[in-house]
C-alpha cells in the first residue's frame, strides 16, 4: 500500500511539474484531482472544526459523572455561539430568492466587526510602533552609538520619512515633494529586491523538497 | 607537619559544621529540615525567621479580569541563611473565613510581586506569602525552611473597561476618526478634494478596454484570504468598479474565489455593479465561482483556467501568499495585461516583477476612494493623509529631540501588549 501511495504521489508531482512545459492532459488531470480533493477536504475540516468542534461541543458540551455520580456538563455551555450559528443560517437565506437580502446582514456584521477590530490593531502595530521605532538619534553626542549605528539610523529615518511621503495622496508628486517621494519609492524597491532574493531562496527549498522526494523516496537514487 | 595541618583544618571545618547545625537547631528550632518531603507541605510556625511583611493584594489594573497582584516586603534573612524564593498561597473565602491555603505560584529571590492570573472574578480570596530560606547544613547538604506571612485582606478580581496604559492609542484613534469625519463632511458639502493620480488605477479602464477589443475575458482574483482580512475587503471594493466598467463595455468578467464568504460578497458586489450600469441581465451567477480553500489547489486551478482561456486582463487585488508568483508569472506567460494590488510586503516584489502595474500597500486601500470618488471614501482618504502629515511632523520633531538628548519623544508612541 505504501508503494502505491508513493507512485501516486510521484505521478501527481510530475503531472503538476509538467505544466512548466505547457498545458497538457496530465496536468489537467492532476489539477482536477488537486482542486476537487482539496475542496472536499476543506469542507470536511471546516465542518468538523467549526460546526461540530466549536458550535456543537460549545453549546452542548459532553457530559461526565461528578463526585456524587450525577451526569453533568464537562464544561459550561457557551450560548453566545448560537449568535454565530444564527448569522450562519442567515447567510444561507440567499438560497431563497424572496428573502435573499437577509444574507447581507451577517456579511455587514462580519465586515463591520473586522474593520473595527483591525482599526485598533493596525493603528497600534503599523502606526504607533513603527513611528516609535523610527524616532531615533542620528548623532552619537548623547548616546553610545557606533558609526554603523548612526548610518543605520539615518537610513531608517530617511527611508521611512520619504517612503511615507510616497504614500501621501493629497499632493502631487512635484518639486521637492516629488523628489522625496522618488527617494521613498527607491527605498521601497531596494527593500523589495532584498525581499525577492530572500523569498526565492526559500522557494528553492520547496523545489529541493520535491526533487528529494522524486529522486530519494521514489527512485531511491539519493540516500 | 602538613598532615597535622590537614587534620587540624578538617577538625576545624567539622567543628564549624556542627556549630552551624546547632545554631540552626537552637535558633531556627521550629523549622522543619526534612529533605524527603516536598517543601510546600512543611509550612510550620516560623517565629524565629523573618517572614515577608506588608502583604498587599489588589485586583490587577487595566486587565480583562481573572488576575490579582500580590506584593510584599522582602524579609532580612538571619545570618547564615539565604532567601531562595517565595511561595504564594491562596485560599478561597468561605463566608468570612478562609478555606485551605494552597500554593498557586512561586518566585525567585529578589522578587516582591507576583501576578496570580488563575482566579475567578466572582470569588473572594485570601493570600499568604511564604519565604523559602536555605542554609548549608552538616555534610554540605542544603537545608530549607519556610516562614509564612500573615493572611492578607480579602480580595477579588474584576475586569476594567479601559486599559489606561493604551490611552495614547485611544487619543490617536479619536483624532484620526475626527479628521476622517471632518473631511467626509467637507466632501459631502461639495468641496473638491484633491487626490493625486495612482498609475495602476489609471490603467483599469485601459485594461478593461483592451479585453473588450480582443473579445476576451477579464479575470479578477481577490486573493486567498477571507473577509476578515482588510486587504480582501479593499480588493472586493475595487472589484465593484471593475465590474461596472466590464458591464458597461459588455466584457465578460470572471471571479474565481477561494472562500465561501468572499464568494457571497463578490457575487453581491458584481451583481450590484451590473445593475448600477443598467445591465442586470448581463450578470450570470456563475461569473463568480468557488474553486477551493486550499492555497495551492486554488493557484493550480487558476493557472489551468488562465492558460486555457487566455484572458486579456487579470486583476490580482487582495491578500496573497506564496501563490502570488505562480499566478502572476502564468498570466505574464500568456501576455495578459496584469494589475496587482496587495499589502503583503513579502509578495509585492513578485507582483512588481511580473505585473504591468502594482498597487503597493496603501495604494490598494486608496484605490477604492480614487475609483469611486464617493464622499465617504474620499473623506476617509484625506483624513488619513492628515494623520500621515502628523506622523511626518512627529518623526522630524522626535528625531531632533532625541538626537540632542532633550526628551524621549518616542515614548509617546509606545504601546504595551
Amino acid at each position: 500500500m505504501e508503494h502505491v501511495a508513493l507512485w501516486v504521489a510521484a505521478f501527481l508531482t510530475l503531472g503538476i511539474i509538467s505544466f512548466l512545459y505547457k498545458d497538457n492532459p496530465w496536468y489537467k488531470l492532476c489539477e482536477a484531482i488537486f482542486v476537487g480533493i482539496s475542496a472536499g477536504y476543506w469542507f470536511i475540516v471546516l465542518f468538523w472544526d467549526n460546526i461540530v468542534g466549536k458550535f456543537w461541543v460549545g453549546v452542548f458540551p459532553p457530559k461526565e459523572l461528578n463526585d456524587v455520580g450525577e451526569l453533568v456538563n464537562s464544561v459550561e455551555p457557551d450560548y453566545w455561539l448560537i449568535v454565530g450559528a444564527v448569522l450562519g443560517v442567515l447567510m444561507l437565506m440567499r438560497l431563497i430568492p424572496n428573502i435573499g437580502w437577509i444574507s447581507r446582514w451577517p456579511l455587514a456584521f462580519i465586515i463591520g466587526c473586522t474593520s473595527g477590530l483591525y482599526l485598533i490593531n493596525y493603528f497600534s502595530s503599523n502606526m504607533m510602533r513603527q513611528v516609535q521605532g523610527t524616532i531615533m538619534p542620528l548623532l552619537g553626542m548623547n548616546y553610545e552609538l557606533s558609526t554603523y549605528d548612526i548610518i543605520g539610523n539615518i537610513i531608517i529615518v530617511i527611508g521611512t520619512f520619504t517612503g511615507l511621503i510616497y504614500f501621501y495622496f493629497s499632493k502631487e508628486h512635484k518639486g521637492w515633494f516629488g523628489r522625496a517621494a522618488k527617494v521613498g519609492i527607491w527605498t521601497i524597491m531596494i527593500t523589495f529586491g532584498a525581499s525577492f532574493g530572500y523569498t526565492v531562496m526559500s522557494r528553492m527549498s520547496l523545489l529541493i523538497g520535491r526533487v528529494d522526494f522524486l529522486f530519494g523516496d521514489w527512485l531511491g537514487l539519493i540516500n | 607537619m602538613n598532615l597535622q595541618l590537614v587534620i587540624r583544618s578538617r577538625l576545624f571545618v567539622g567543628l564549624a559544621q556542627v556549630c552551624f547545625f546547632l545554631f540552626l537547631l537552637v535558633n531556627l528550632g521550629p523549622l522543619a529540615f526534612a529533605q524527603d518531603e516536598p517543601v510546600p507541605t512543611q509550612l510550620v510556625d516560623s517565629t524565629p525567621l523573618n517572614p515577608p511583611t506588608n502583604i498587599e493584594v489588589a485586583d490587577t489594573p487595566n486587565d480583562a479580569g481573572g488576575s490579582i497582584t500580590i506584593r510584599w516586603t522582602e524579609p532580612i534573612p538571619p545570618e547564615g541563611t539565604a532567601i531562595k524564593g517565595y511561595y504564594i498561597l491562596r485560599a478561597e473565602a468561605v463566608g468570612n473565613e478562609q478555606g485551605q491555603f494552597d500554593v498557586v505560584g512561586e518566585t525567585s529571590t529578589g522578587s516582591s510581586e507576583l501576578l496570580d492570573g488563575n482566579v475567578v472574578d466572582t470569588l473572594n480570596y485570601y493570600y499568604r506569602v511564604a519565604v523559602i530560606y536555605s542554609a548549608t547544613g552538616v555534610n554540605g547538604l542544603e537545608v530549607e525552611a519556610l516562614a509564612e506571612s500573615g493572611i492578607s485582606r480579602m480580595v477579588s478580581s474584576s475586569a476594567q473597561w479601559f486599559d489606561w496604559r493604551r490611552i495614547n492609542v485611544f487619543v490617536g484613534v479619536i483624532f484620526l476618526c475626527g479628521f476622517i469625519l471632518y473631511y467626509i463632511s467637507r466632501a459631502k458639502a461639495g468641496k473638491k478634494l484633491f487626490i493625486r493620480k495612482i498609475a495602476g488605477l489609471e490603467a483599469v479602464d485601459e485594461a478593461v478596454g483592451r479585453a473588450t477589443e480582443m473579445g476576451k475575458k477579464i479575470y479578477f482574483i481577490p486573493g486567498t484570504q477571507d473577509m476578515d482580512n482588510v486587504q480582501t475587503i479593499a480588493g472586493v471594493t475595487i472589484l465593484g468598479r471593475v465590474a461596472e466598467v466590464a458591464a458597461t463595455y459588455d466584457t465578460y468578467l470572471e471571479v474565481p474565489v477561494s472562500r465561501s464568504l468572499v464568494l457571497v460578497t463578490a457575487k453581491e458586489i458584481v451583481k450590484e455593479a451590473y445593475s448600477k450600469v443598467g445591465r442586470p441581465d448581463a450578470f450570470h451567477e456563475d461569473q463568480v465561482h468557488y474553486l477551493t480553500d486550499d492555497q495551492f489547489g486554488y493557484a493550480a486551478g487558476i493557472d489551468g483556467m488562465v492558460v486555457r482561456e487566455k484572458p486579456a486582463t487579470i486583476f490580482f487585488m487582495g491578500a496573497f501568499y506564496a501563490e502570488s508568483l505562480i499566478l502572476a508569472e502564468t498570466g505574464n506567460s500568456i501576455g495578459a495585461i496584469q494589475i496587482a494590488g496587495t499589502a503583503m510586503p513579502s509578495q509585492l516584489p513578485f507582483f512588481v516583477a511580473a505585473c504591468d502595474y502594482t498597487l503597493i500597500g496603501e495604494e490598494l486601500f486608496a484605490a477604492s476612494a480614487y475609483l469611486a470618488r464617493e464622499p465617504k471614501l474620499l473623506g476617509s482618504l484625506k483624513g488619513q493623509d492628515v494623520g500621515k502629515a502628523i506622523i511626518l511632523f512627529s518623526i522630524v520633531i522626535g528625531v531632533l529631540l532625541e538626537t540632542f538628548g532633550v526628551w524621549r519623544f518616542s515614548s509617546l508612541f509606545g504601546v504595551l501588549d
